[in-house]
């Protein structure tokens, strides 16, 4: 009953990049920089035109019937057999570890398991299988991790974005008290439940503020929506990438003009 | 149909079908082949964390030394059984020594003298089937000869424990012993005095039973 | 559940979660006994695991577990036999009703008026001691937290620990206006004082009720795990000892409590061991001189064979109530154990409960998590809490055609316009033309984005829309 140990594939060429609904509209920069981290250690990212949402909103909200029409759409979108990257423990989850248990008992439970096999969460894909070495170019900083439950739990990479950080030899990082505690999205969760979900964001916000770190980072941009947005409300001093950004920003020499620690935003272009 | 029916009906007829029974390996639970040394150290550490009181001593002088400590907290009366080893050997010491506290023997069903135990009493002297030395706890086998309430009621209860007789866990101990065999009325582990954690967590020690524990080693 | 006349403290709409969950947010005393008693709670279990193959312990626990539950019904009959041989009388009872109507008649057929209880989870389900009352049987808490919580006529807060929502000040007010004794912030002296008090209560009680850790079928065992030895008095001294446990608590052999004890106490409390582990095979025998004359064991049914008959809804029942996942549960830490209204509280609450009171009265349940899947990481017999949270949470909804609502209460939570939502939201997002327009649409409109967005921005700034999504902006870079 053990979960299995990781089995890493060899680097490939290529990768399918599924980028997440969240990135699509409100992160886009985010997977912009986690396709250029892929093609900078050579692997060519193929990038499925149809690709739309993993299906996990209707999932957790228990509208399987949606959650599935949705999520069997995508299911062709990787025919060939290359790994399939996901910026965000908690698409990456609902793909890996859920998609088998949505299509039992269907004609498309092979081929759901089958696609859910090739499925790695993107910071653990460039560490892990890539073995990416980061060279930092960026002025001396501060930054906390903030481990999404769905990347530490579900995808097992709470070691990664840690790991991958401390390759930047300018960057401190910090960690908060209670890190491994949620910070209260839980998807719909924080629609149905928002005064719980506000008291889990605000202690959250507190704990981050407390490390003296004015900028953290994180795989889920659920968790960045709810943090930011909350810090952001409150006029809090702390702000959010997502990692993939930040990682890019560091270590791209065109990059260096740019703001380094500059929080995502939308209207930048 | 009876209840009983109903209910092993419902389960037997499970709409899921048969549930396969997955393998169970204890192995995890192993421990080291600790020296009784070791043992006998772990099991004082144990214990000791949380207020029991352990002397290690003799099958000569420990009555000697269970004297010295009651008289120390005061204690006037002693129950012990009248037919076990322990509550033999201190009838027979009570003979020769004025120091140790008044010794009544536990002959007579609880219902006749239930206050008089549960008012008078100050300590109840046990012995043990051994103990375990990764949790710190005693093996106690009440039976006819040693009822229950002998180690509950008195506020000190004394456990005389040999350690030729320590194992290392609760599955070794359990294994051994052969308990599935047969098992008392009443078996149990004690592992120190009674305690409390109920008023926001803080930790009192002698609640219902037991205040004191003292457990006199026989090596 | 019971109808009764009097106002039962149990009396309490489930449905009713949103005010008392704001109630509790707002209640500074609530939020910081909670959160300092959690944050010791927690250190205390990763202490207490410290050096053990905590992975393979905890295989080995579902593992017992589940073999267990294989053969449930064997094993109930195989207990059953045991005890029977040992002197036990054997009771079934279909639900918390005929369980109490079965332990009054116990007392009944004794003249008994007066019932000291050790504490049991299952006995709160029966609704036992306001049952009793009704009856003219007096039946009093020896344990002290529950004493504690009687005191207050409040039900427990946590299923290990039932006071832990008071605080040392709150305690001794309640002890001293109702049993007198002095104000004092000095746990001593206040828990001497209840020793003193429950001490004539254990001698003169007519019967004493508990409940079981562990059964076991091999022997015909019944374990009892506690720290304050109220549990054995409570066993020992009156001359009828009623134990009450669920059908599900049956294991096959005496070995498999090793395996089980290891594991209940240190996710519990952190402890390697409780002061006492009692283990009981019957009645006193003819020449032994204490212990009850009649042992009885209630078998308690309550919805627990309805929950084994789903594969996925099966695993529910290999909790060994150690609390472990409330500990965890940064829901729980924040509204405390009362805001659920139900008598479990926390994670296993939101899974248990609903099988129990259904999901029309236990509506908001499932859906009080974030499914950070904390309480599943620290379960000592890995059940999958925040998969069976998702599967009730689908029951709620009917939301799966496949897989037809089964629990009672099913499709309670539907709503004509979430299921709408839904649908129309699993319309766009099934068909990429449509989805890549909409999204284009609400990346080139996204200055009229509404600003308020009900519960979300109650709290937080909305999410900027991007002016080009990454499905925009790759197709260029594909130009």
């Amino acid at each position: 009953m053990t979960d299995p140990i990781k089995f890493y594939p060899p680097k490939p060429e290529k990768v399918y990049f599924f980028g997440t609904c969240l990135i699509d509209l409100f992160y886009p920069d985010a997977g912009m920089a986690g396709i250029q981290l892929l093609e900078r250690e050579g692997i060519e990212v193929l990038y499925p035109e149809d690709q739309t949402c993993c299906g996990q909103p209707a999932f957790t909200s228990g509208y399987h019937d949606d959650a599935r029409a949705v999520a069997r759409s995508q299911l062709d979108l990787f025919p060939e057999n290359w790994p399939i990257v996901v910026p965000s423990g908690s698409c990456g989850g609902m793909m890996r570890k859920h998609y088998p248990g949505l299509f039992k008992d269907t004609p498309d439970d092979v081929r759901a398991a089958e696609v859910a096999g090739r499925v790695w969460e993107l910071t653990d894909f460039l560490l892990n299988v890539c073995h990416i070495k980061l060279k930092d170019l960026g002025e001396p900083a501060t930054v906390a991790m903030h481990t999404s439950c769905t990347a530490r739990r579900e995808m097992g990479v709470a070691a990664v974005g840690p790991a991958l950080l401390n390759q930047l030899e300018n960057v401190e990082l910090v960690e908060q008290i209670r890190a491994e505690e949620c910070c209260g999205f839980g998807g719909t969760f924080a629609i149905r439940h928002p005064e719980i979900s506000g008291a889990m964001v605000s202690e959250k916000v507190d704990a981050l503020v407390d490390t003296g770190a004015k900028d953290f980072v994180t795989t889920d941009c659920g968790c960045l929506m709810n943090i930011d947005g909350f810090a952001g409300k409150n006029q809090k001093p702390i702000k959010g990438q997502h990692i993939l950004s930040f990682l890019w920003q560091r270590t791209d020499a065109g990059s260096q003009n740019s703001p380094v620690n500059a929080s995502e935003k939308g209207d930048k272009q | 149909m009876s209840s009983k029916d109903t209910i092993l009906q419902r389960l037997r007829n499970r709409s899921g079908g048969e549930i396969t029974a997955p393998d169970c390996d204890f192995s995890v639970l192993r421990r080291p082949d600790w020296s009784t040394g070791e043992k006998l150290d772990l099991f004082q550490k144990m214990i000791e964390s949380v207020h029991g009181e352990v002397h290690r001593t003799t099958e000569s002088e420990w009555v000697g030394v269970l004297a010295g400590l009651l008289q120390s907290r005061g204690a006037r009366t002693m129950l012990v059984s009248p037919v076990q080893k322990i509550g033999l050997a201190l009838k027979e010491a009570a003979n020769s020594r004025d120091d140790l506290p008044d010794l009544l023997l536990y002959d007579e069903a609880i219902e006749q003298w239930q206050e008089e135990l549960f008012t008078t009493v100050d300590v109840g002297i046990t012995s043990t089937r051994g103990a375990i030395a990764e949790t710190g706890s005693l093996i106690l086998w009440p039976s006819a000869d040693e009822p229950r309430l002998m180690s509950l009621v008195p506020p000190f209860h004394v456990a005389v424990l040999y350690a030729s007789e320590l194992y290392a866990t609760f599955h070794e101990a359990m294994q051994a012993q052969r308990w599935h065999e047969s098992m008392p009325t009443n078996a149990l582990l004690v592992s120190g005095p009674s305690k409390t954690a109920d008023i926001e967590q803080t930790l009192v020690y002698g609640v219902h039973g037991p205040k004191e524990l003292i457990v006199l080693v026989i090596e | 559940m019971n109808t009764t006349a009097e106002q039962s403290p149990h009396q309490i709409d489930v449905k009713e979660f949103h005010p008392r969950a704001r109630a509790a947010l707002g209640d500074p005393q609530i939020r910081k006994n909670f959160r300092n008693a959690m944050n010791g709670l927690m250190s205390k279990r990763t202490a207490a695991f410290e050096g053990w193959d905590v992975e393979t312990l905890r295989d080995l626990g579902a593992n017992v577990r589940m073999r267990a539950l294989a053969n449930l019904p064997d094993l109930l009959e195989q207990l059953e036999q045991k005890l029977t041989e040992n002197g036990v009388r054997v009771h079934w009872a279909v639900d918390a009703d005929e369980a109490c109507r079965i332990v009054r008649d116990i007392c009944v057929a004794r003249d008994a008026k007066s019932v000291i209880k050790g504490k049991s989870m299952v006995s709160e389900e029966m609704e036992l001691n306001h049952y009793l009352h009704e009856q003219g049987i007096e039946a009093l808490e020896s344990d002290l937290g529950e004493y504690i919580v009687q005191l207050a006529e409040e039900t427990p807060s946590h299923i290990i620990m039932p006071a832990i929502h008071k605080n040392t000040d709150e305690i001794s007010k309640l002890l001293h206006e109702k049993t007198g004794t002095d104000l004092s912030h000095d746990a001593n002296y206040l828990t001497a004082s209840a020793r003193l008090q429950m001490r004539e209560k254990f001698m003169n009680a007519d019967v004493g009720v508990s409940g079981v850790n562990f059964a076991v079928a091999e022997t015909g065992t019944l374990c009892l795990v506690e720290n304050e030895g109220n549990g054995r008095m409570t066993t020992t001294v009156p001359p009828c000892h009623i134990a009450v446990t669920g059908i599900e608590k049956v294991v096959p052999n005496l070995e498999d409590v090793t395996a089980l004890l290891a594991l209940l106490t240190r996710s519990a409390t952190g402890q390697h061991i409780t002061t006492y582990f009692n283990m009981i095979s019957g009645p006193r025998k003819t020449d032994e001189l204490d212990g009850p004359e009649e042992v009885h064991l209630v078998l308690v049914d309550n919805g627990r064979s309805t929950i084994y008959q789903d594969d996925q809804l099966l695993d529910t029942l290999r909790c060994i109530r150690c609390g472990a996942c409330m500990n965890h549960c940064p829901v729980y830490t924040r509204v405390g154990g009362h805001t659920y209204g139900t008598t479990y509280p926390g994670p296993i609450g939101k899974i248990l409960m609903p099988h129990l009171i259904g999901l029309d009265e236990g509506r908001h349940l499932p859906s009080a998590s974030s499914l950070c899947g904390a309480c599943g990481e620290v379960c000592p017999v890995k059940i999958p809490i925040p998969d069976l949270l998702v599967r009730l949470r689908q029951e709620a909804v009917d939301g799966d055609r496949l897989h037809p609502g089964k629990v009672k209460g099913h499709g309670a939570k539907r709503s004509s316009v979430e299921a709408m939502i839904w649908k129309g939201w699993g319309l766009m997002h099934a068909k990429p033309a449509l989805y890549r327009f909409g999204t284009g649409i609400a990346a080139k409109f996204r200055k009229l984005q509404p600003g308020k967005i009900g519960g979300w921005t109650q709290y937080r700034t909305a999410p900027a829309l991007a002016p080009k999504t990454l499905h925009q902006r790759m197709k260029e870079r594909q130009q």
